[in-house]
C-alpha cells in the first residue's frame, strides 16, 4: 500500500495491537475496520440515508487505504462485479441493506458456490411494504439459507471487530466463502458508541490469491483451466452429483468457519448468568436491549440469564443447547416480524416449547426494555402490576 | 508466467488427459496469429472442437472464429451467461466464467479492474460473450453501465433474435412482427438499437456484422480486443441465426446469413 502500514496477522491486529478509545458511529466503525483490512477494491451503491458505510469507504479510498473503488449501477451489478473481481485475486468489500440486499441476492447466493472470498456489510432495514428505510432485520432471514457465514454485531465495537475478523475468516483455505457482518441500521450505524481501535498504521496482511482451495482465475497458476467439457452443463447423473457434493462442501466450509469464530471472536455466543432458569437469547441490537433487561432484572433481584448470539451461520447449535440445558423459559426478543432467531432456537433445543416467541418489534420500532421485562415477569409468575409500576 | 503455467513437467505429462497434452503441444498457445488463427483452422489443435450445439448452428461457427482469433489465448478470460452460446464457450480451452443471469459485463468490470491492479504491466484480455437476451434484456443495465464507465474489455453479442436456449421466446432484439413464444400475435416493436446504444454509451470500437467472411469476422474480433486494451470498451454485434427457432434448414443457414448481411447486418 502507498501508506506506510505495518502489516500484521489478524490475531495480532485484534488481540495485541494497542488500542485507543474513540466515540464513533457504527457506520464509521465498519469503515475504520475496512481501513485496517488491506482491502484492494470496494464497489459501492448508494443506500443512504440508511447507512453511510460506502461513502466512508469511498473517503478512505481517496486517502489511499484502498486501491480501487467505484460506484456501480445497482446492487446486482455490484455483487456481480465483486464475484468477478474476487476471481481476479483481490480482496473485496461492499455493504448494502434491505432492498439492496434482496436486489443483489441472486449474485450473493451464488458467491459461496463460486468460492468468492469477500466481506459483505449488511446494515439492516425494512424490505417489505409499506416501504420504509427504518431498521428491521428481516432481510437476514433470506441470507441464512445462502451458505454465507453470518456475524451479527450488537454495537459499534462489535461492528469494528467482527468486520476485521470477517476478512480473516473469509480467506481461510478451509472456509473460502463470503462472510457477512450485519448490524441494525440507524440504531447502530447512526448512533455513536465507544470503540477501542488500534492505530490505522496497523493493517491486516495482504491477500494471497493462491492460498486458496480454488485459485484466482488469473491464468497464472496451475491447474490450468484449459481442460474442456464442463460437466455441470450437462443433464446427467454426473452433473447432479457434482452440484450436490459441491454444495455439501459449501455448507461444510460454513461449519468449519466455527473454529475461526472461536479464534477471533472468542466463540459464537456470550453467556451471562449461566445458572438462571429464565434466559433471554438475542442477537445484534436486540442483544443490547436484552443486556439492559438483564441489568434491570439484576437490580430487582431477579435471576435472569442472557445468551448473546454473535454468529448466525454457522449456527451454534451445540453451544446454545449447552447454555440452555437447564433453562425453564427462553425469551427471544427480535427486530423482525417473522422471528427467525426464535425459530432457529426452537429447532435447536430438545424442549422447544420453552421458547417464548418474542417480544418482536419491526418496521423501525425501538425495542423497549420494558417489553422484555414483561416477558420476564410472566415467566417468573409475577403479577402484571409489577409491570405497571 | 501465463504461458508456462499450463505446460506440464515432462514426467507428469503422461498422466494428463490426452486432450490437454495435445492442446499444449499443438494448440495456439504462445504461437503467432499467422501460424494459427482462422486461416489455418484445421491444421492445429483448436480451442473449440466438439460442442453440443444444434446441427447447422451459425452461433457455434462464430464462436469457433472468436477463439481462433484470440491474440493472447493463454492470457484470456471469457465470461458468459445462460443461453446457447455458453454451451460451446464452456467447451473452449480458455478459462470461462459462467455467471448469473445477464451479469457478464458487471463481472467483467470487476475482473478487468482486478487484473489491472495486480498486473499493471501485463495484458490480460477479458471478453464477454452472451446472447441478445443476456446483453440487451436481462443484462441491459449492466451492459450499458460497463460501457458508460469505460471499462476496458470487449463485449460480443451473439444476436440470434430470439431466446433460443429457453425455447424460442421473443427478445428485445427480435424483429418487429416476429411471431414467437411470448409474442403470439407478433412482436409489436422493432429491434433495440444496440449499435447506437453502444456508441452513445462510449464504446470506442463498434462493429455490426453477419460473419459470412471469416477473415473479416476475425479482423473485427482482434481489433476489438486490441482497442479494449488501452482505449475503452468495444462492442461486436453479430448475427448468429437460430436455425431451429426460425426454422432455417441447415443448407440454407449461410444463405440466410448473407441475406441478413445485405439488409440489417451490413458491416
Amino acid at each position: 500500500m502507498s501508506l506506510n502500514k505495518t502489516l500484521v496477522d489478524m490475531d495480532y491486529l485484534l488481540n495485541e495491537a494497542p488500542r485507543e478509545k474513540h466515540f464513533i458511529t457504527g457506520a464509521q466503525a465498519m469503515a475504520e475496520a475496512v481501513k485496517r483490512a488491506s482491502v484492494d477494491m470496494a464497489i459501492a451503491y448508494p443506500i443512504t440515508p440508511q447507512s453511510e458505510v460506502m461513502h466512508l469507504v469511498g473517503d478512505i479510498y481517496a486517502q489511499g487505504h484502498i486501491k480501487e473503488y467505484y460506484r456501480a449501477e445497482e446492487e446486482l451489478g455490484t455483487m456481480s462485479a465483486i464475484a468477478g473481481a474476487a476471481r481476479g485475486g483481490v480482496r473485496m468489500f461492499t455493504a448494502t441493506s434491505g432492498p439492496g440486499l434482496l436486489r443483489g441476492l441472486e449474485a450473493i447466493v451464488s458467491w459461496p458456490g463460486h468460492r468468492i472470498p469477500c466481506v459483505l456489510g449488511v446494515l439492516t432495514r425494512v424490505v417489505n411494504a409499506p416501504l420504509s428505510i427504518q431498521p428491521d432485520n428481516i432481510e437476514m432471514a433470506y441470507l441464512m439459507h445462502s451458505g454465507v457465514v453470518m456475524l451479527h454485531a450488537e454495537n459499534q465495537q462489535d461492528t469494528f471487530d467482527y468486520t476485521l475478523a470477517a476478512f480473516a475468516i473469509t480467506e481461510k483455505v478451509d472456509v473460502y466463502i463470503p462472510v457477512s457482518v450485519s448490524t441494525e441500521g440507524f440504531f447502530v450505524t447512526h448512533a455513536k458508541g465507544y470503540v477501542d481501535m488500534m492505530d490505522e498504521k496497523y493493517a491486516f496482511t495482504e491477500v494471497d490469491p493462491y492460498h486458496a482451495p480454488v485459485p484466482a482465475m488469473d491464468n497464472e497458476v496451475p491447474p490450468a483451466r484449459i481442460q474442456r467439457d464442463a460437466p455441470v452443463q450437462k443433464s446427467n447423473f454426473m452433473s447432479y452429483l457434482i452440484h450436490s457434493v459441491w454444495q455439501q462442501e459449501i455448507w461444510d466450509c460454513n461449519s468449519r468457519a466455527m473454529k475461526y469464530v472461536y479464534q477471533y471472536l472468542g466463540g459464537p455466543i456470550e453467556v451471562i448468568n449461566p445458572d438462571a432458569d429464565v434466559f433471554i437469547v438475542a442477537s445484534g441490537c436486540a442483544a443490547a436491549q436484552s443486556r439492559e433487561a438483564n441489568r434491570y432484572a439484576e437490580e430487582e433481584g431477579l435471576s435472569v440469564g442472557l445468551v448473546k448470539v454473535k454468529c448466525i451461520r454457522p449456527w451454534p447449535r451445540k453451544e446454545i443447547n449447552d447454555a440452555l440445558k437447564n433453562a425453564k423459559t427462553v425469551i427471544v426478543p427480535e427486530h423482525n416480524i417473522i422471528g427467525w432467531l426464535s425459530k432457529e432456537i426452537k429447532a435447536s433445543i430438545p424442549n422447544g416449547g420453552i421458547v417464548v416467541e418474542g417480544p418482536r418489534v419491526y418496521g423501525g420500532m425501538t425495542l423497549p426494555v420494558e417489553l422484555i421485562m414483561e416477558e420476564i415477569y410472566i415467566a417468573l409468575g409475577m403479577d402484571s402490576e409489577k409491570l405497571q409500576a | 508466467m501465463s504461458l508456462n503455467y499450463m505446460i506440464p513437467a515432462s514426467k507428469f505429462k503422461r498422466y494428463l488427459p490426452k486432450d490437454y497434452v495435445e492442446l499444449v503441444d499443438y494448440g495456439p498457445f504462445g504461437k503467432k496469429y499467422s501460424e494459427v488463427g482462422v486461416k489455418n483452422m484445421g491444421t492445429y489443435k483448436e480451442l473449440v472442437e466438439e460442442h453440443p450445439m444444434c446441427s447447422g448452428c451459425w452461433m457455434s461457427y462464430y464462436i469457433k472464429i472468436i477463439f481462433a482469433s484470440l491474440p493472447n489465448p493463454e492470457d484470456t478470460v471469457t465470461i458468459g451467461t445462460a443461453g446457447c452460446g455458453r454451451l460451446a464457450i464452456s467447451q473452449a480451452a480458455v478459462p470461462f466464467i459462467y455467471g448469473n443471469y445477464g451479469d457478464q459485463n458487471a463481472m467483467a468490470s470487476g475482473i478487468t479492474r482486478a487484473f489491472r491492479l495486480r498486473f499493471p504491466d501485463r495484458q490480460k484480455d477479458v471478453i464477454t460473450i452472451a446472447g441478445d437476451g443476456g446483453m440487451m434484456d436481462i443484462g441491459f443495465s449492466m451492459t450499458m453501465h460497463a460501457w458508460f464507465r469505460r471499462e476496458k474489455f470487449t463485449t460480443i453479442m451473439l444476436d440470434n433474435e430470439v431466446y433460443g436456449n429457453t425455447g424460442g421466446q421473443e427478445s428485445g432484439m427480435s424483429v418487429e412482427g416476429a411471431v414467437l413464444k411470448m409474442s403470439p400475435k407478433g412482436k409489436n416493436f422493432g429491434k433495440m438499437p444496440a449499435m447506437q446504444l453502444a456508441i452513445t454509451a462510449g464504446c470506442v470500437y463498434v462493429v455490426k456484422m453477419s460473419p459470412t467472411n471469416i477473415n473479416k469476422a476475425s479482423k473485427a474480433i482482434r481489433r476489438a480486443i486490441f482497442a479494449a486494451r488501452n482505449l475503452g470498451p468495444t462492442f461486436i454485434h453479430v448475427y448468429t441465426s437460430c436455425n431451429i427457432e426460425y426454422s432455417i434448414p441447415t443448407p440454407d443457414v449461410f444463405r440466410d446469413a448473407k441475406e441478413k448481411e445485405k439488409r440489417s447486418f451490413c458491416i
